[in-house]
């Protein structure tokens, strides 16, 4: 009960002192893009003077830059993200109500099967360090990290989708399973590889340890000892990579957005800053920076939940 | 270490042979060569770079040579055209011409056309066959008295494309060389850009500590959180797609890491003996970094440099293939496999030789940066 508690502390003290750190970043951003030269409505046909002046008007670009400053963050501490200025029907945050749901799946499914898939290969390549099987997995790894995913996107579409007509070659399809598959891989790759690696590492430190020694001694299974005693200590590097890794993951990647043809919040970012639409490349700045806290809030106290060594201070 | 070595060398004055000793370097560098694919890595990249540099050069077809008879042919060793290609090539040509071909005979490199016309026959028109990317030196050989049939002979003009053409008609080979030029030379110089800005901050503010280093760190925190991907578009937005303002704000960026990782290893170095003796001595602060502080951490240093230049070219890559990257007639890898990605069906090659490219690039530079980081690990000696 006590232990719970601290750690309630612990994240509501840490959620606080983001706090500032959020403020700062919301500001920067702010700024960085109004300097930006074009603005929203510098369309490649010029409106009319009339009509830029009233579309000024109605969205406060004719107030001095402090004041719409202030009017923003007014308006992000009642939870309003503003008009998008370039889907001109939405507010920034219906965007993100359609997209983010849509984007958040997808990229938890690549997490898990990231997770699930780079811990197995990298245990077992561990378990066989310098053998055919760690040369594979190892081999394996590094292709996933440098094969960058504009290549593998379309290869796989090419394969799966037009070769063998398995799978639809992209759209969301109101969410049906064979049309996240592709996406998923996709996604989830490159993290693989990377989780892969580093549990291959750290695994191979946790099996030369004491403990694990101790349990080999006590004679447990070895099925008991990997998973039981070695893998816990073995995924702390794994989890604190996730962190901010998960962040990036469920807000959506443009490059799997655009190929696959998905409604996600990752093409937002790219599209508002090319756009100049104000509003939604804060909104995205925003939810961004409120996940890597989340995220990292998260990693902490996994690490405290998997290493007793670890103390909140 | 070295110097220290020598000096103990000179003050034993005796005749038994020294044993040289082996500097941090040296012994790192021994470690590297006995590692294979490390080995294996540096030879490939060696290639792959002497290839782009020197490779468009030696090439005959220039990297923004148009051929508008050959748009998307398949990768292949033999030369250009193929059988099938000449008949409907000379079709093509003389049809604007306005002749019927009678008869057509191929032998060797030299093509032998009958035509026949309602028309008077103008001697000029075999400029329509030069004009073609097929044949040159065309030239009427015969021409009946009434002018309404000739005969006409021209060379066969071969051309190999080993990687195949793009969209537009261009060597894939050259294109894909020259891409690479420019992918590397962005991937160097934003490297140096962010290794220069990370190094020199992390020096300065592990070294000076206190309140200046909370400070620095706390601003290198605030652009962490920040998406990076916002810092990229923005410095696009704001200078252009100008190929050198690219790799520089591309440097500008990714210096955090180097910062964090010298500012570590100064705050260790700097309680070191040698940087008090140096203190003591009264050395500046100035020349403390730049003489003790900075040759010290280049181990970490330059293992990272290795692999942020992949990391690098990655961006690049994805850079271009968001559009914002290089632009035409010049081209990176990103800006290739992006066309590829985009011509896969029916066009595999294009796709398929930029990607070999750019993930053997990638691939040995991974592997020389492991190695490199096994070769200078203390803890494995």
């Amino acid at each position: 009960m006590a232990a719970v508690r601290t750690m309630l502390r612990y994240a509501i003290r840490r959620l606080l002192s983001a706090i500032p750190t959020l403020f700062i970043i919301i500001t920067v951003a702010f700024f960085l893009i109004r300097i930006a030269p074009g603005g929203p409505f510098d369309l490649e046909r010029p409106l009319e003077a009339k009509v830029m002046e009233n579309l000024r008007k109605i969205y406060h670009l004719d107030k001095p830059l402090w004041e719409q400053y202030l009017i923003y963050l007014k308006n992000v501490l009642q939870g309003d993200l503003g008009p998008s200025f370039f889907f001109r029907d939405f507010s920034v945050s219906e965007l993100f109500a359609a997209g983010l749901p849509i984007s958040i799946q997808l990229g938890g499914m690549a997490l898990a099967l990231a997770v699930l898939v780079g811990c197995t290969l990298g245990t077992l390549a561990a378990l066989r360090q310098n053998k055919g099987v760690d040369y594979a997995v190892m081999a394996t790894a590094t292709a996933g990290v440098t094969i960058p995913n504009f290549v593998v996107a379309p290869v796989l579409t090419l394969i799966f989708g037009v070769g063998l007509g398995l799978l639809p070659v992209g759209g969301w399809g109101d969410g049906k399973l064979t049309h996240k598959i592709l996406p998923v891989i996709t996604l989830a790759l490159p993290q693989i590889a990377v989780v892969a690696r580093l549990t291959r590492g750290s695994m191979i430190e946790a099996l030369r340890s004491n403990h694990v020694r101790t349990a080999r001694a006590n004679g447990l299974s070895s099925f008991t000892i990997v998973v039981v005693h070695a893998l816990r200590g073995a995924v702390l590097p794994v989890v604190s990579y996730l962190g901010p890794a998960a962040a990036a993951l469920l807000t959506g990647s443009v490059v799997v957005e655009t190929i696959f043809g998905i409604p996600g919040v990752g093409r937002y970012f790219v599209q508002g800053a090319l756009n100049r639409d104000y509003t939604l490349v804060m909104g995205t700045v925003i939810i961004i920076s409120v996940f890597v806290v989340v995220f990292n809030l998260i990693v902490d106290l996994l690490y405290a939940v998997l290493d007793p060594r670890v103390r909140y201070d | 270490m070295n110097e220290q070595l020598d000096l103990t060398g000179q003050s034993m004055d005796s005749e038994i042979p020294l044993e040289k000793g082996r500097s941090l370097w040296s012994d790192a560098m021994l470690r590297l060569r006995a590692n294979k694919a490390a080995v294996t890595s540096i030879i490939v990249l060696a290639f792959i770079a002497l290839s782009c540099i020197f490779g468009p050069i030696l090439s005959p077809h220039g990297f923004d040579q148009v051929y508008r008879n050959y748009v998307k042919v398949p990768a292949s060793l033999t030369p250009y055209p193929k059988a099938d290609q000449i008949e409907t090539g000379i079709g093509q040509a003389l049809r604007r011409a306005r002749v019927d071909i009678e008869d057509m005979t191929v032998d060797g490199d030299t093509i032998t056309v009958a035509v026949t016309s309602t028309r008077d026959i103008d001697p000029r028109m075999s400029i329509y066959l030069d004009r073609s990317d097929l044949f040159e030196n065309a030239t009427v050989a015969a021409m009946s008295d009434d002018q309404k049939s000739a005969t006409l002979t021209a060379d066969i003009e071969r051309h190999t494309f080993l990687f195949g053409t793009d969209a537009n008609g261009r060597d894939l080979m050259t294109r894909t060389l020259m891409a690479g030029r420019i992918s590397l030379t962005i991937g160097l110089l934003a490297t140096f850009v962010a290794l220069a800005i990370g190094v020199t901050y992390g020096a300065v503010s592990g070294y000076f500590g206190g309140r200046t280093d909370a400070i620095m760190m706390r601003i290198v925190d605030i652009l962490y959180s920040l998406p990076f991907i916002f810092f990229v578009i923005l410095l696009v937005v704001f200078f252009g797609r100008n190929f050198i303002l690219m790799f520089v704000a591309v440097g500008a960026i990714e210096w955090l890491d180097m910062a964090r990782i010298v500012r570590g290893q100064t705050l260790s170095l700097k309680r070191q003996e040698f940087v008090q003796a140096a203190e003591a001595l009264g050395a500046d602060n100035a020349g403390i970094l730049r003489r003790h502080i900075v040759p010290n951490t280049l181990g970490p240093v330059v293992v990272y440099m290795t692999l942020m230049v992949p990391k690098v070219i990655l961006l690049e890559s994805f850079l271009s293939f968001l559009g914002l990257g290089v632009q035409e007639p010049l081209s990176s890898w990103g800006v290739l496999i992006s066309e590829g990605a985009r011509n896969l069906q029916g066009a595999t090659w294009m796709l398929l030789y930029p990607s070999l490219f750019l993930v053997a690039t990638l691939f040995a530079l991974n592997f020389i940066g492991d190695g490199l980081r096994d070769a200078l690990d203390p803890k494995d000696r």
